[in-house]
């Protein structure tokens, strides 16, 4: 901390906040609001002479609010930059009359109630996201009875209690009656790995079990004779050294009960608790009398990451954590070109993990930054102006904000941020948009081509650069045999697959056609993806409402890693292809010939689930769920029965 | 655009890997037979340093403005074949690979006739879209050599130091007072038991 506060190659903007970022890899500009502190940072010495005199008293938050703070305070004595700062809604006010005590007895007179939030422009290559987490509030897991008995606690409030530096000097103590506590428990998952909404999250938190651990040796350290149960569904001990540490608390005498409290009581006289739990291991239930309950409490995405996300168009996991631009093998890459991620924003991690993720994040921002000039690789996108008739679909699907467009403005595309997923291209109505490299007329020529020779035992098939295609070489690698007959298209992306390729590929006599690209978890554009899918679906309605069978228009979702998968979808379109008659083919372009393009699905305007039929157009395996656009956007579809993803939603 | 084109099809062996399933021989003479095709030529090794200068030689001697490699995944030798044709000049976004190794003779060992007509419709539809290359310039853009990290609990002070031991310009910017996020919070952490601060 202290070497932060003091590298010469680091400007500390402590108290601040990142208001607006506007540019691209390489060259972003940045305006942070230095809140005002009221106490000149420089000059102030900490000697603490304000406080001694100020009346306004507030809960500490650095301490949990387990004791007091003043209206001017330090957040604790540790602080970078070592100086006080004045709360500005709880202080009195400096006006004579009303207060300003503080500024009376500073000797160095830094206490300026005239200082103004100042605004700072900054311009810098990258940006390191590394904003953290927050921790479960227990509140709602209303057995444990957090809010009702004063011997319950939580992890963190543990920690500020134990602490040398905290509100009783690192005296363990029961805050009831001031007692060191003889019996303690703790309670594991508090607000983790649960399926109901309502009592936390599904994930698992990571640190807890080892925090628990930690502290049940700190006690048995400190305070040998305590009695110390944990309660909890599974111990997750996996890090380098840490099974070691879960031996040595066994060893001390540590209790582990598998099985979490169903209720917890308080004796009002002695303020001890009871606890009643089923254990599992023993198929019993337990009672326990404790003097102590701390709650293992899970972390949380923070609850202001709204703000930075939209600041710098990241995306988030489900969980509500940042997302990676890939999970394998671009961890600490935001979905945004130039930004980077570490620590706890990303995902609950310790110290060594948030630790070594920053290293690794610093060393992604090196690359970029120890260039003097980035090269961009030339398959972005490129408006026609002439052609754009300013409708705006085209910055409304970008994944990446690469779009600049206002209302009765020609879309202009900011080539740093383009990251070529050709989307934008698929979706412009009028054609106005062309992906350097992977143009128009290129994917219509090979269409053509492709369909040349004997177009009754060619599936046109188009395959995305990361994952279906890779799936393909993966099935060639392990020398998978399949089906000769399909002839693949190679696009970034499956959002380039516009649907007139696909419209066109019928009209030329496809008897099948096949769109693949990556599961939804690992699109390579964001969410791309997606778009696919709705194009798709308003196909398949189209090639219906056309008197044509929409099964022989296919979707398949195919990691890099599934080239099994990959020769299964050859064999079953291969099949499918099989049942295409040339009579039914000749009728398909007979029809198609006039036809307009669909490109608006009823699915993708449900605001509401509503129940729906879901029909497999590989095994005609059928379902009923409620669906909406936003479970279309969010949940991959995939078939039960036969693994396909070429799912409709029928309403 | 389309007039004066004159494309290059290089078909690789690749030993037996390609031709042990593939005949290559008829997979080249096919390739001859394309549009605007003016040279076909079949290699053993296309990526080893004669199959690379062979393609240069081609390029120069036959004037090509388009090259077509029928080879294994672009996603493997793409970079490899982009440089070499580079190397005589010409734009590596006049490039294209036919991957008729991973996804045809890898896949298609036991039928030899279907194996070889699959390449060579492969071929043919990377010989179309070849007439459809246009060379492309990598744009350049400039960085500044500073760095923003947004948040100084321990990632963002790890992150932070990392950059500017390495000479480069931070600005950390924290919400709070004082630095130190959650870890400043705790009182001893493990594994190792020590002071957090
Ligand atoms: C009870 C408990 C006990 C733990 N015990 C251990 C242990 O023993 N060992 C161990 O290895 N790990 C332990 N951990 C985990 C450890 O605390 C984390 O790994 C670590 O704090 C993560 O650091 P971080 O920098 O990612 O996030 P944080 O510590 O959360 O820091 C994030 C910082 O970013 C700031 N910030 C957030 N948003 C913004 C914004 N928009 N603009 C500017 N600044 C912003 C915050 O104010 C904060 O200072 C424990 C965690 C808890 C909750
Ligand atoms: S002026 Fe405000 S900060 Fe200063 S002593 Fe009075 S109440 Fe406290
Ligand atoms: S680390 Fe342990 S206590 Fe925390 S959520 Fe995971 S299993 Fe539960
Ligand atoms: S190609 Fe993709 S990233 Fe680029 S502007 Fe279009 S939609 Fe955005
Ligand atoms: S979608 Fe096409 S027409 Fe509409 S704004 Fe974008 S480029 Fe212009």
């Amino acid at each position: 901390m202290m070497d932060a506060g003091r590298h010469p190659n680091i400007e500390l903007l402590a108290y601040s906040e990142v208001e607006d970022v506007s540019g691209y890899v390489g060259n972003f500009r940045v305006r942070v609001r230095k809140k005002a502190r009221y106490v000149d940072e420089k000059e102030c010495t900490a000697c603490g002479e304000c406080v001694k005199v100020c009346p306004i008293v507030r809960p500490d938050e650095f301490q949990q609010g387990l004791s007091t703070r003043r209206a001017i305070y330090i957040p604790f004595p540790q602080a970078v930059p070592s100086a006080y700062v004045v709360d500005i809604e709880a202080c009195l006010g400096d006006n004579p009359i009303a207060c300003g005590k503080c500024i009376e007895v500073c000797d160095k007179k830094c206490i300026d109630f005239d200082m103004q939030d100042e605004i700072v422009e900054l311009n810098v290559g990258a940006i390191i996201v590394a904003t953290g987490m927050d921790v479960y509030d227990p509140t709602a897991l209303d057995e444990y009875g957090y809010t009702r008995f004063e011997n319950v606690i939580t992890s963190l409030e543990f920690e500020r209690l134990i602490s040398a530096g905290g509100p009783t000097g690192g005296h363990f103590v029961r805050l009831t009656d001031g007692q060191t506590p003889q019996r303690i428990g703790f309670v594991q998952c508090v607000g983790s790995r649960t399926s109901n909404p309502a009592r936390g999250n599904p994930y698992c938190s990571n640190i807890c079990c080892m925090n628990t651990i930690k502290d049940s040796l700190l006690l048995k350290d400190h305070y040998p004779d305590t009695d110390i149960t944990v309660f909890y569904m599974d111990i997750r001990a996996f890090g380098k050294g840490f099974e070691d540490l879960f031996m040595r608390s066994k060893a001390a005498g540590v209790r582990y009960v598998r099985g979490l409290p169903g209720e917890v009581v308080e004796d009002p006289q002695t303020r001890n608790l009871r606890v009643f739990v089923e254990n599992t291991t023993a198929g019993r239930i337990e009672e326990y009398e404790l003097d102590m309950l701390v709650l293992s409490i899970g972390a949380i995405p923070r609850g202001d990451s709204e703000l930075v996300k939209q600041l710098l168009t990241l995306s988030r996991t489900p969980e509500g954590f940042f997302m990676e631009a890939h999970p394998k093998l671009k961890p600490v890459d935001a979905t945004t070109k130039g930004v980077f991620l570490a620590g706890c924003a990303e995902s609950p991690k310790d110290v060594k993990d948030s630790v070594t993720q920053a290293s690794a994040a610093a060393a992604r921002a090196e690359v970029l930054l120890s260039r003097s000039k980035i090269q961009v690789e030339a398959i972005t996108a490129v408006v026609d102006e002439a052609k754009c008739r300013q409708c705006g679909r085209c910055a409304e699907v970008c994944p990446y904000s690469a779009i600049k467009w206002e209302k009765k403005q020609v879309a202009q595309v900011i080539t740093a941020a383009c990251a070529g997923c050709g989307t934008c291209a698929a979706e412009c109505p009028f054609d106005a948009i062309e992906m350097r490299h992977f143009s128009d007329q290129a994917i219509f020529a090979q269409i053509d081509a492709a369909l040349e020779r004997d177009p009754l035992s060619t599936i046109v098939t188009f395959a995305c650069n990361w994952c279906s295609y890779a799936g393909a070489d993966t099935a060639g690698t392990g020398r998978m045999e399949y089906p000769p007959n399909a002839r693949i298209i190679r696009t970034m992306c499956s959002g380039r697959v516009a649907a007139d390729f696909v419209w066109y590929a019928f009209r030329q006599g496809a008897p099948v056609v096949l769109v693949s690209g990556c599961h939804y978890a690992d699109c390579h554009y964001i969410n791309a993806n997606r778009n696919t899918v709705r194009r798709v679906d308003a196909l398949w309605e189209g090639l219906e409402k056309h008197g044509l069978r929409p099964e022989r228009l296919q979707l398949e979702w195919c990691s890099a890693a599934e080239g099994q998968r990959w020769a299964q979808i050859m064999r079953a379109v291969e099949e499918l292809r099989a049942h295409v008659t040339a009579e039914e083919v000749a009728r398909t372009m007979e029809v198609l010939r006039e036809a307009k393009v669909p490109v608006s699905s009823q699915v993708w305007k449900l605001k509401e689930p509503t129940p729906a039929l879901l029909r497999c157009m590989r095994c005609g395996h059928e379902w009923r769920e409620d669906y909406s656009a936003e479970k279309a956007r969010n949940e991959e579809r995939m078939c039960a029965a036969c693994r396909s993803s070429s799912v409709r939603v029928l309403i | 655009m389309k007039d004066d084109l004159r494309i290059g099809v290089f078909v690789c062996d690749c030993g037996l890997n390609i031709a042990g399933s593939v005949d290559t021989e008829a997979v080249k003479d096919y390739a001859a037979t394309l549009p605007d095709v003016a040279v076909a030529v079949r290699n053993k090794y296309t990526c080893s340093d004669p199959g690379q200068a062979e393609i240069r030689r081609a390029i120069v001697e036959h004037n090509l403005n388009r090259v077509v490699i029928a080879s294994c995944s672009p996603r493997l030798h793409e970079p490899t074949f982009r440089a070499c044709v580079q190397q005589v000049g010409l734009n590596p976004y006049l490039l294209e690979m036919a991957n008729i190794r991973e996804h045809c003779s890898w896949v298609t060992l036991h039928d030899r006739k279907a194996a070889t007509r699959k390449a060579q419709d492969i071929v043919r539809v990377a010989v179309a879209r070849a007439h459809w290359l246009y060379p492309q310039d990598e744009e350049q853009l400039p960085v500044t050599d500073a760095a923003l990290v947004i948040g100084g609990g321990v990632a963002g002070i790890q992150a932070a130091l990392d950059l500017a031991d390495a000479g480069h310009q931070v600005y950390l910017v924290e919400k709070q007072p004082s630095i130190g996020g959650i870890m400043a919070m705790l009182d001893k952490t493990y594994p190792t038991m020590d002071c957090s601060i």
